[in-house]
């Protein structure tokens, strides 16, 4: 009898290996992102001819309902081949510190990425000397945008610190700007903030206190929260109804002098009103952040049960070459995650950006889900409440501590 | 229960609803049951445990509540527990005071009524999502209803309706035990009052001794009783307003709807009768028609109570989820829950959720199931 069940097994087994002509992807790259993502599909068709692809995109920016799915598949046992995540700790914190994530370090060995990522992303993507997902892309979060014919009709340049920053905020609030810093929706406060953070901090201790080294209620990152304080104070009161692009848009009509956003602004720039990088717009490091490039990355990974692995892990491959990169970057309006793609292909800011992605100190971005795991991001919405209702740096920095500690953040 | 089952047709009418007792039982009260006791664990404090195959969960007992009501990091939730109380009062007295206004204007049967009424009715067959997304877009800063004024010639308004961060009505947590025993005894009094005035003595008089007890326990010990180590204020914020206008807009039709039906089944001869005895118009209406209206007022707000308590569409549409000025428990909890992997948490809000429509519901159905048996 038991012999009858195992060979029934080896049937199905052969059965599955019959359909491995399959491949789920899963991401939450719809819209202006899919042509990108339908490129790269074209070219895995183009190298394995006989793989039907399943193209499974849950819509919703930055995955907010994608992300809900993902788990409602992984907990019932049905994993897609391989999905889109935040490279870094949104995708450490929740799945592969729960074991449901397989080891890519093999992979990365036998591809020969290991020098082809810059180290201070092969870093955010370990956990305990692993590797576990392929970055695709790299976005920068810590730009500031402005026009710059207006900037001098200002007479205002861009500020290098944020205490040249605020002073400026003076000097254009004095010339009738009611404010000067054009700011969004929740999400892009906060990404305002850790701007602020990296900017009071320096990299090396906002790194730290990623790495639970430098506690929330130590002085130096008390300071945060006064200087954000002071720099919201600079912005718009309305801030909650727009979102980023609206945001973006006061700066391009005038209403306001500066928007600190990620470079997906740049695209929404160039592709969707028209402009020239450098004339139309111009753009800087954020404030005291020159010489740090902070990052995001959309990657993909391997969960564990996958049903078409040896796929997947060929669709893996083709993100991580030079040619995969090359093809789905330029579309998606961000630069290649390796260091020897070719900036031919690139538009001005992308170039820019390629220069600084390989010279400067990299550190992870809090709000695209580098640094921290989904767990403290959320509650990290609540944090800010705290100081936004009453403006206490001291209550805000405590109640970051008090979730850190609660997941046990950098351990 | 054997007497029960001889009668052939009882036996059979059990089998009939078998099915679905089963079925309520499990995917109902199974779940339910699961919920709380989830509630009672540490899942999800943990983030190698929360999502992982076979996550190591540990009973904690009723932590999970503490954290939520006097936790230093749950501020949050009491706000919306703040939101939720004065979201639910306006919203009843909107939807009941607009209901009524318009079922009273149309029973005097102005021209075009059948028009007038599916008009009004008209919002409740969209869903909140719908209602929702059409308000957002009215009350956008920069347009809509703050462009409204400009059609007059005045300035525009600059009200943020959904974004205000501006509180009224102030109150620190930690007076929460007083202002609920002063509440709760000040019901017992008017009871006990009503009870002797109805000739009811025993009963006015445990009525009268309980509510002497909350309220000297409200002003010694309540005084005392601080659930946190500082004051923590709570109040009712601005941009509410905007939420609360889109679900009266939506709900209003609906008690306009139960209200014209109550002011139809008035038999015409009472109006007349008390117009003979020579009540003015706003007489009749004070003594006769809305005493008679009071058990349909009541249905409606057990309704609507509930709308309220469990309301979630309407705030996501309109404000999204991360909008904390216009949150409320039922949002806070999908957040925790299905984004913070807190699923411990998160069950807990549920709960208090639950327990909060339960209070609303319960004394509602059982007077139904009684008044039932009478009959």
């Amino acid at each position: 009898m038991r012999k009858f069940w195992l060979s029934l097994l080896l049937l199905l087994g052969s059965l599955g290996l019959a359909q491995s002509g399959r491949l789920e992807i899963f991401s939450w790259w719809a819209g202006d992102e899919g042509p990108a993502l339908q490129a790269l599909i074209d070219l895995y068709k183009k190298r394995y001819p006989g793989v039907e692809v399943i193209n499974a995109t849950v819509t919703g920016g930055a995955g907010v309902n994608a992300k809900a799915v993902l788990k409602t598949r992984m907990l019932g046992g049905n994993p897609p081949d391989s999905f889109q995540v935040h490279a870094g700790q949104e995708l450490i914190g929740t799945w592969v510190v729960a074991d449901r994530m397989e080891d890519l370090t093999p992979l990365f060995r036998q591809e020969g990425w290991l020098d082809k990522f810059p180290k201070g992303l092969l870093d955010l993507l370990s956990y305990k000397g692993k590797i576990y997902s392929v970055p695709v892309n790299i976005h920068r979060s810590n730009v500031m945008w402005y026009v710059p014919a207006r900037l001098r009709e200002w007479g205002v340049q861009p500020p290098k610190t944020w205490n040249e920053f605020l002073t400026a905020c003076q000097t254009l609030k004095a010339k009738g700007l009611e404010a000067p810093l054009a700011l969004g929706e929740n999400w892009t406060q906060q990404h305002l903030w850790e701007s602020v953070a990296l900017g009071v901090l320096g990299a090396a201790d906002y790194a730290n206190l990623w790495a639970g080294k430098l506690r929330f209620t130590d002085p130096k990152a008390v300071a945060v929260w006064n200087t954000f304080g002071r720099v919201l104070d600079c912005a718009n009161k309305d801030a909650a109804g727009l979102s980023w692009q609206q945001a973006v848009d006061r700066v391009l009509e005038g209403k306001a002098a500066f928007n600190i956003m990620g470079d997906w602004a740049a695209g929404y720039m160039t592709t969707t009103k028209g402009l020239k990088p450098g004339e139309g717009f111009g753009w800087a490091p954020a404030p005291s952040t020159a010489g740090v490039f902070m990052m995001l990355s959309d990657s993909f990974g391997l969960p564990k049960g996958a049903r078409n692995r040896t796929n997947a892990l060929n669709w893996l491959r083709l993100l991580g070459s030079k040619e995969g990169q090359d093809t789905f970057n330029p579309l998606k309006g961000s630069i290649a995650a390796r260091t020897d793609s070719d900036p031919s292909k690139y538009n001005a800011y992308l170039q820019a950006a390629m220069r600084d992605w390989k010279s400067n100190r990299i550190v992870g971005s809090l709000v695209h889900g580098a640094v921290a795991p989904e767990s403290f991001m959320s509650q990290f919405g609540t944090v800010m409440e705290i100081y936004l209702s009453g403006r206490n740096a001291q209550a805000a920095a405590n109640a970051a501590q008090a979730i850190a500690n609660q997941v046990r953040l950098g351990q | 229960m054997t007497r029960f089952f001889r009668k052939k047709d009882n036996f059979y009418g059990f089998l009939v609803i078998l099915p679905s007792l089963v079925l309520l039982g499990v995917f109902v009260y199974g779940f339910i049951l699961q919920t709380f006791l989830t509630s009672l664990t540490d899942w999800g404090r943990d983030p190698a445990q929360a999502l992982s195959a076979n996550p190591q969960i540990r009973f904690i007992g009723f932590e999970n509540y503490r954290e939520l009501f006097t936790g230093f990091v749950d501020a949050r939730f009491r706000q919306d527990l703040a939101n939720l109380f004065f979201f639910t009062v306006f919203f009843l007295i909107g939807c009941l005071g607009l209901g009524l206004a318009l079922a009273i204007a149309l029973d005097r049967g102005p021209r075009g009524e059948g028009f007038f009424r599916t008009v009004f009715l008209f919002p409740m067959a969209l869903s909140f999502i719908v209602t929702g997304t059409i308000w957002r877009w009215m009350l956008q800063p920069e347009g809509g209803v703050n462009q409204l004024p400009t059609l007059v010639g005045l300035p525009k308004g600059d009200f943020a309706w959904l974004t205000s961060r501006e509180q009224v009505w102030r109150f620190s947590w930690n007076d929460l035990p007083f202002f609920t025993a002063l509440v709760v005894g000040l019901v017992l009094a008017f009871v006990a009052v009503s009870a002797f005035c109805g000739g009811q003595g025993r009963r006015g008089v445990v009525a009268a001794i309980s509510a002497a007890l909350v309220l000297l326990w409200g002003f010694t010990l309540g005084r005392s009783l601080q659930p946190l180590p500082y004051d923590e204020y709570h109040g009712f914020n601005l941009a509410l307003i905007g939420i609360i206008l889109a679900a009266v807009w939506q709900m209003s039709g609906y008690t306009m709807a139960l209200y014209l039906a109550g002011l139809r089944g008035i038999p015409e001869e009472l109006r007349e009768a008390a117009r003979v005895d020579g009540a003015s118009e706003w007489q009749l209406y004070r003594y006769v028609i809305f005493p008679l209206l009071a058990p349909i007022t009541l249905s409606a707000m057990i309704i609507l109570g509930h709308i309220s308590l469990k309301i979630f569409d309407l705030v996501f549409a309109m404000a999204g989820p991360d909008n904390a000025p216009t949150d409320v428990p039922a949002l806070l909890m999908y957040i925790t829950t299905f984004r913070a992997n807190q699923i411990a948490k998160g069950a807990a809000i549920g709960i208090i959720l639950l327990v909060m429509v339960a209070l609303v519901i319960v004394p509602y159905l059982y007077r139904q199931l009684r008044s039932e048996v009478r009959r």
